[in-house]
């Protein structure tokens, strides 16, 4: 019995111990990880999508709640006119979730360009999907009517090789992009009117 | 005990050297050294759980009870994993985007929970913090080695810097899995041909 308490006991110390020097290191690192993911993972995206725009993107940005989630739209200004949205959509990939920037051209319809944000890919394969360009190339210029799906079933992108997985969730994750795109579209050049001058 | 702390950091550099001579904890071994700086910032990360934990199990041998040792092991190892997950998105967020899953692999190598229950559970502080540095340095080469080889082969680059002209066509096979198997296996077989007594 004295064994027995003293299991619990230890135990139980270890884990609020451990807990608590966990929380601490989180709130001590959050506002740096927040930081370094919009520069490395969602700046550099938001920046190659909107190549050229003549606004800074991260700053130009609105928000549209569609249902319980809300989306950040990042705003692209080409010759004088705020044309192009870029958001953010999270898909299953092959390891855990990943986040995947879609740039859509407001005036006509079309997709701009794509880049994968976060992810837990594995290394060498999934994660081309970030670091390969002519992977993200395929998706541009394509319709957002048209469900994206690889060349395995049936669709027209190119999958990574070796990363089937990943490839297929890329699809799935830009085609929900434009379903999101489609239903709330009014919304969206609605508010992109603020940003013309 | 001058001599048997220099004896405990060198057998982790070459007569217990992880993972060639103990071949513990290929996961990450074979997951993340597609590149010498994946491989080395994995060591180190490991290091740094090593040293912790062996410094930890080592000063709570005597107040954990025998029975839930292995629970106790996890939770240090676990917590320090978490730490190191935090403070490398906070500071090498490239890194750290690299090696993706395999940071919270950590958890599970069998060399950090292997020294633990072999080693600290047994011994004083001071030889705890030497056997775990010394093994995470050993574990650092080797993947820093393993790494350097196959991104040599695989991508012809040495640490990021081109190696060989334009002419030079990667051997890709080197950095994907079964590339991985085959230079542990080959390096093995090296090591052993010298260690021969």
């Amino acid at each position: 019995m004295k064994e027995m308490i003293k299991m619990v006991v230890v135990l139980t110390i270890l884990s609020a111990f451990s807990g608590g020097l966990l929380a601490s290191v989180r709130n001590g690192t959050k506002e740096k990880i927040e930081n370094q993911e919009l520069t490395f993972v969602k700046g550099p995206a938001i920046k190659t999508i909107l190549a050229g725009a003549s606004n800074d993107p991260i700053k130009d940005r609105f928000k549209i709640k569609d249902g319980d989630i809300e989306n950040i739209f990042f705003v692209g200004v080409f010759d004088g006119k705020p044309s192009t949205v870029v958001f953010e959509v999270s898909g299953k990939g092959f390891a855990d979730a990943f986040g995947l920037m879609v740039g859509i051209n407001v005036e006509t319809d079309k997709i701009t360009s794509i880049g994968v944000t976060t992810h837990k890919e594995t290394p060498g394969l999934g994660e081309k999907a970030k670091s390969d360009p002519s992977f993200a190339a395929q998706f541009q210029g394509l319709s957002p009517e048209k469900e994206m799906k690889v060349t395995n079933d049936g669709g027209a992108i190119n999958a990574i090789s070796g990363a089937t997985i990943t490839s297929r969730a890329v699809c799935v994750a830009a085609t929900e992009a434009c379903g999101i795109y489609k239903k709330i579209k009014p919304q969206i050049q609605e508010k992109l009117k603020e940003f013309s001058k | 005990m001058a001599k048997s702390i220099a004896k405990e950091f060198t057998k982790g550099l070459w007569d217990e050297i992880p993972p060639f001579r103990l071949v513990l904890g290929l996961c990450p071994v074979l997951g993340v050294t597609t590149t010498m700086q994946n491989g080395i910032g994995m060591g180190l990360a490991t290091t740094f759980v090593l040293i912790c934990s062996n410094i930890l199990v080592s000063a709570l041998r005597n107040i954990i009870p025998a029975k839930v040792r292995i629970a106790c092991f996890i939770i240090i190892i676990a917590t320090f994993v978490t730490v190191v997950e935090l403070l490398m998105q906070a500071f090498t967020y490239q890194l750290f985007l690299q090696l993706g899953m395999f940071i919270p692999l950590i958890v599970v190598n069998c060399i950090v929970l292997g020294r633990a229950e072999a080693f600290a559970f047994k011994n004083n502080v001071l030889l705890s913090t030497v056997d775990g540095l010394g093994m995470g340095l050993g574990f650092t080469i080797s993947l820093g080695a393993l790494g350097g080889v196959r991104e040599i082969l695989g991508t012809g680059t040495f640490y990021g810097h081109a190696l060989f002209g334009a002419s030079f066509h990667p051997f890709a096979f080197m950095v994907q899995a079964p590339g991985a198997f085959l230079c542990l296996g080959l390096m093995l077989c090296i090591m052993n041909m010298f260690g021969e007594k």
